[in-house]
């Protein structure tokens, strides 16, 4: 079938998740239409970033093994690369292409330099490494004001085709606007499912089994003639590269980036509970994690302010399901994940059928 | 804990026992380099004593981290709760007893300091015992997952502090005794921070006592080399390890009543934030040596202040810089600890 | 006769994919040597480390003083009277002379409240041990590495002894002291399981022998009978004794 080149032989291998998957797509296409209103277009904005970001870091924690902290790192690089670039050099498709290209080549270099240096030593000493680097790098980035715009970070203009100020007809199409902001969302979600494709085709071709064959047992994979070092490094400066592409489509949709958008700690342990309960080492994972968690992230807040007006009398279960308490849940099915589920959900729908089978 | 040089034996005759000290001098080296650069002897003596105190908190927050990893290849990515924990168990302790903290007199201060501390001991070394069995223990020999179990356990304890104290930073103000300077001729030396150090050193007394002293300290530091070995001793080393991990977290609690008090406010991130500088800190050491972590802590607290003073720009990235020059000298640590 | 102090029946031992152990039957008497000899690779140190619960045997038994110890662990094992001396020796190296032997001495709490005539002895047997007391242990040659290796498996009495190659890479003169102390270990009716590949040096101190091939036993009997049957080695080990001496 048809489908089975797009997705490069990797097939969801579930019908619950075919279906899911096939109502996320859906779902992404159609929200402009489905649901008006700049809250959900920003919602499935972010979802359609974070699923090429998400994607990424399972390559190299699902797929290679390899547990990194400095992910934020890069996306934030290609977050700013494009941002300082629309900042100095106006709203130009060129400025875009200077400003992402600088971006690329940097995180190429720092994700070179990362992996040659760190990935001899245990999985243990790279982890705090990174941690420390992507702590500094953060550090960095709010000193350097002058480039970066410090702490409140840069607002910029982005070019005339993507802004809402342009309006490619005049009457609105199925009450929906096509203006700027509309061409925005479908560069977007288009590019999203380029990428992801992409990553797709990478991780089932031969360089992807060996990767997971190097995660499995790398001194077999040594063993049997495979630089494991070359293949870790590579796989280091693909999910970089990957990480910041995610970065710059983050800025050209926000028209703004700080060092909170996207160097934050805190992403990098969302991205971390969206791989790990989505499925690590499945690509599908991705989506259905960073799915899940996203609109979770908005939309469990009213829910949890439901159950929380419900059990307002009581102390201590007041505070527990106070709509700012959503990350203790996700945060406790995450641990929960790494324990019974760490193949996470598209893992346990896959073992369904198999077990069904 | 100090590794010696080997220098040759020969065959009839007993081979010098050389201490290794080279780590030890980086000390008053760089102390005393700093002292031209800063200028005047009262900062310089203000700096030093700032440097020493922060030292010792962190000494005190990351000597059980430093164990728990020498003894069972464990990194704790949540050892951060524990401190987050123990600052804030202060400030409601503390809190309850503001009639006797905002008094002169040091006795009183005291009686309301020292509960604050033992009660925060108590609780983080329990909720030790619990994280371990919980969180660790399934997961033993999995580093990937050790790294993200841990990871979770922090997000979800941090959660359930801001559910009970709530998310903002809540102040934590030093008893009325311990504010202030002492003038030590023309420097003013905080009286918190020498507090910080006499405590600091007397933890790292007793430390180093059980470790040299103790049966339990010699299986410790023989754990630390060979596990296996210990346990075809016939000890039952997974049950020492539970102990050093409470112990671990105990000291953490400690340490993060005594940063909160150092910063005088304590927020939900406060763990988080200082997980960074101990690892930094264990590395330098060496990972599973208590003296390494001391003389590491010391060092990036010293470093941070002359720096802070001098360069500040640089001052953020200063426990980097100091992580890369000492991993350049010494790359497995100041005192490596000989696995096997 | 009495019941064997040591006998393993059936074992089978995975090491991930590998497997090494295909069967092990092996008898070891109360109060003598039994030396398990074998080419490398053939699972002598596999064996010994799945006896001593280092790794878990995946099928069969291991039965100590008639006891199924197959799945006790570590500490539990060393803690029913099995020391075991590794073929790396195990020696702490931070650690003096006397605290490793502290260590070894569990029943102790302090280095004085160790046996003292029982030490007097062992410092008879090795007394380079009683000259580097205080010293680190790593800073001993190796021939006195293994004797302290040794020296720790016998500061407590213990029912049996596992040792794993003591004679590697030692001196000869080294080597004949280490076979006067192991001749006087054996005259305190301790039972040994020795693992060899030098010949001379088992031939020397066994009274029974196992041969060890693929991971199976393929011999077992006294070292005398093997010793004296030349053909019987050769199609074993590939050697002739004489050629040895």
């Amino acid at each position: 079938m048809m489908f089975n080149g797009i997705l490069s032989g990797d097939l969801p291998r579930s019908r619950v998740l075919g279906v899911v998957l096939i109502a996320i797509v859906l779902g992404l296409l159609l929200t402009p239409f489905l649901l008006p209103g700049a809250k959900a277009l920003n919602v499935a904005a972010k979802i359609c970033i974070f699923i090429v970001l998400v994607a990424s870091f399972d390559l190299l924690l699902g797929y290679t093994g390899i547990v990194s902290f400095a992910h934020t790192m890069f996306f934030g690089i290609g977050a700013y690369g494009v941002a300082i670039a629309l900042n100095d050099l106006g709203p130009t498709w060129w400025a875009v292409a200077v400003g992402l290209s600088g971006a690329l080549a940097l995180s190429l270099v720092l994700s070179l330099v990362i992996g040659l240096f760190s990935l001899r030593v245990k999985a243990i000493f790279y982890a705090m490494i990174t941690l420390a680097v992507a702590t500094a790098f953060q550090t960095l980035a709010s000193q350097l004001s002058d480039f970066t715009g410090g702490e409140d970070g840069l607002s910029f203009k982005i070019p005339e085709l993507l802004s809402p100020a342009f309006s490619l007809r005049e009457q609105p199409f199925l009450g929906v606007a096509l203006d700027g902001r509309l061409i925005s969302y479908y560069l977007l979600a288009a590019v999203t499912v380029a990428l992801f494709l992409l990553m797709l085709r990478i991780v089932n071709s031969p360089f992807g089994r060996v990767l997971q064959a190097i995660r499995e047992n790398p001194f077999r994979a040594e063993a049997l003639g495979y630089r494991t070092v070359v293949y870790r490094t590579a796989s280091n400066v693909l999910s970089a590269g990957f990480a910041t592409l995610a970065g710059a489509l983050l800025a050209l949709w926000l028209r703004y980036n700080g060092p909170d958008t996207s160097l934050s700690f805190e992403i990098m342990i969302n991205i971390l509970l969206m791989v790990v309960i989505g499925g690590m080492g499945t690509m599908y994972g991705a989506v259905v994690g960073t799915t899940l968690f996203i609109i979770a992230e908005n939309y469990l807040q009213d829910l949890l302010k439901l159950a929380s007006g419900a059990v307002s009398g009581v102390p201590v279960l007041r505070d527990l399901v106070h709509p700012d308490r959503w990350l203790l849940w996700l945060g406790l099915l995450f641990v929960l994940s790494v324990y019974k589920f760490p193949t996470g959900i598209v893992g346990k729908l896959r073992a369904r059928v198999r077990g069904a089978a | 804990m100090s590794s010696s040089t080997t220098t040759v034996p020969a065959s009839g005759a007993l081979p010098t026992v050389k201490l290794d000290r080279l780590p030890m001098l980086l000390l008053p080296v760089l102390a005393l380099a700093a002292l031209p650069l800063v200028g005047s002897v009262s900062s310089w003596v203000t700096l030093t004593f700032a440097g020493l105190a922060m030292g010792m908190i962190i000494f005190i927050m990351a000597s059980g981290l430093t164990l728990v990893f020498g003894l069972m290849d464990v990194l704790n990515f949540g050892h951060g709760v524990f401190i987050t924990l123990g600052a804030f168990l202060a400030v409601t302790v503390l809190g309850r007893a503001a009639g006797w903290t905002e008094s002169e007199h040091l006795l009183l201060n005291l009686a309301a300091v020292v509960p604050a501390m033992l009660l925060a001991m108590a609780v983080t070394g329990a909720l030790g015992l619990v994280f371990e069995r919980v969180i660790i223990r399934p997961v033993y020999g999995q580093p990937l997952k050790q790294i993200m179990i841990t990871m979770g356990g922090m997000i979800v304890g941090q959660e359930l502090i801001k559910a009970i104290w709530g998310p903002q930073a809540l102040p934590l103000p030093l008893p009325a005794s311990f504010r202030g300077s002492l003038l030590m001729g023309e420097a003013a030396v905080e009286k918190y921070r020498l507090i910080a150090v006499a405590l600091g050193l007397g933890i790292f007394a007793v430390l180093f006592w059980v470790l040299a002293r103790t049966k339990v300290g010699l299986l410790i530091r023989a754990g630390v080399q060979d596990r296996e070995m210990v346990e075809s001793l016939g000890y039952r080393i997974r049950r020492l390890f539970v102990g050093v991990f409470a112990a671990g977290s105990a000291l953490a609690g400690l340490g993060g009543v005594m940063w909160g008090l150092y910063q005088q406010t304590v927020t939900p991130e406060i763990g988080a934030e200082v997980n960074v500088l101990l690892f930094i800190v264990i590395i330098i050491g060496g990972l599973g040596s208590v003296g390494g972590c001391f003389i590491g802590a010391l060092l990036l607290g010293l470093v941070a202040n002359y720096v802070g003073f001098l360069a500040p720009k640089v001052a953020l990235f200063s426990d980097i810089l100091l992580m890369v020059l000492v991993l350049s000298w010494r790359p497995q640590g100041l005192y490596p600890v000989v696995k096997r | 006769m009495s019941e064997p102090l040591l006998q393993l029946e059936g074992v089978h031992t995975h090491i991930g994919a590998y497997h090494i152990l295909h069967g092990v039957d092996l008898e070891v008497a109360r109060g003598e040597l039994t030396v398990l000899l074998g080419r490398n690779g053939a699972g002598k140190t596999t064996t010994l480390r799945t006896i001593m619960g280092l790794w878990r045997a995946s099928k069969g038994c291991v039965r100590f003083q008639g006891e199924d110890i197959t799945a006790r662990r570590t500490p539990e094992i060393a803690r029913a009277g099995i020391a075991y001396v590794p073929e790396n020796m195990g020696i702490f190296s931070d650690l003096t002379v006397r605290e490793n032997m502290l260590l070894a001495a569990r029943s102790a709490g302090r280095a004085e409240d160790m046996d003292c005539e029982r030490l007097d002895w062992i410092f008879g047997l090795f007394p380079a041990l009683k000259r580097f007391w205080q010293y680190p242990a790593g800073l001993l040659s190796g021939g006195q590495k293994q004797m302290l290796a040794v020296a720790r498996a016998i500061i407590e009495p213990r029912h049996l002894l596992l040792v794993d190659e003591p004679s590697k890479g030692l001196a000869p003169a080294i080597i004949q002291n280490m076979i006067a102390a192991f001749r006087e270990l054996k005259q305190t009716d301790t039972t040994i399981l020795l693992v060899e590949q030098n010949f001379n040096f088992a031939r020397q101190l066994g009274d029974q022998v196992a041969v060890m091939d693929g991971g199976r036993i393929v011999h077992a009997g006294t070292m005398a009978a093997l010793a004296g049957d030349e053909a019987l080695q050769q199609r074993l080990l590939g050697l002739s004794l004489a050629s040895h001496q």
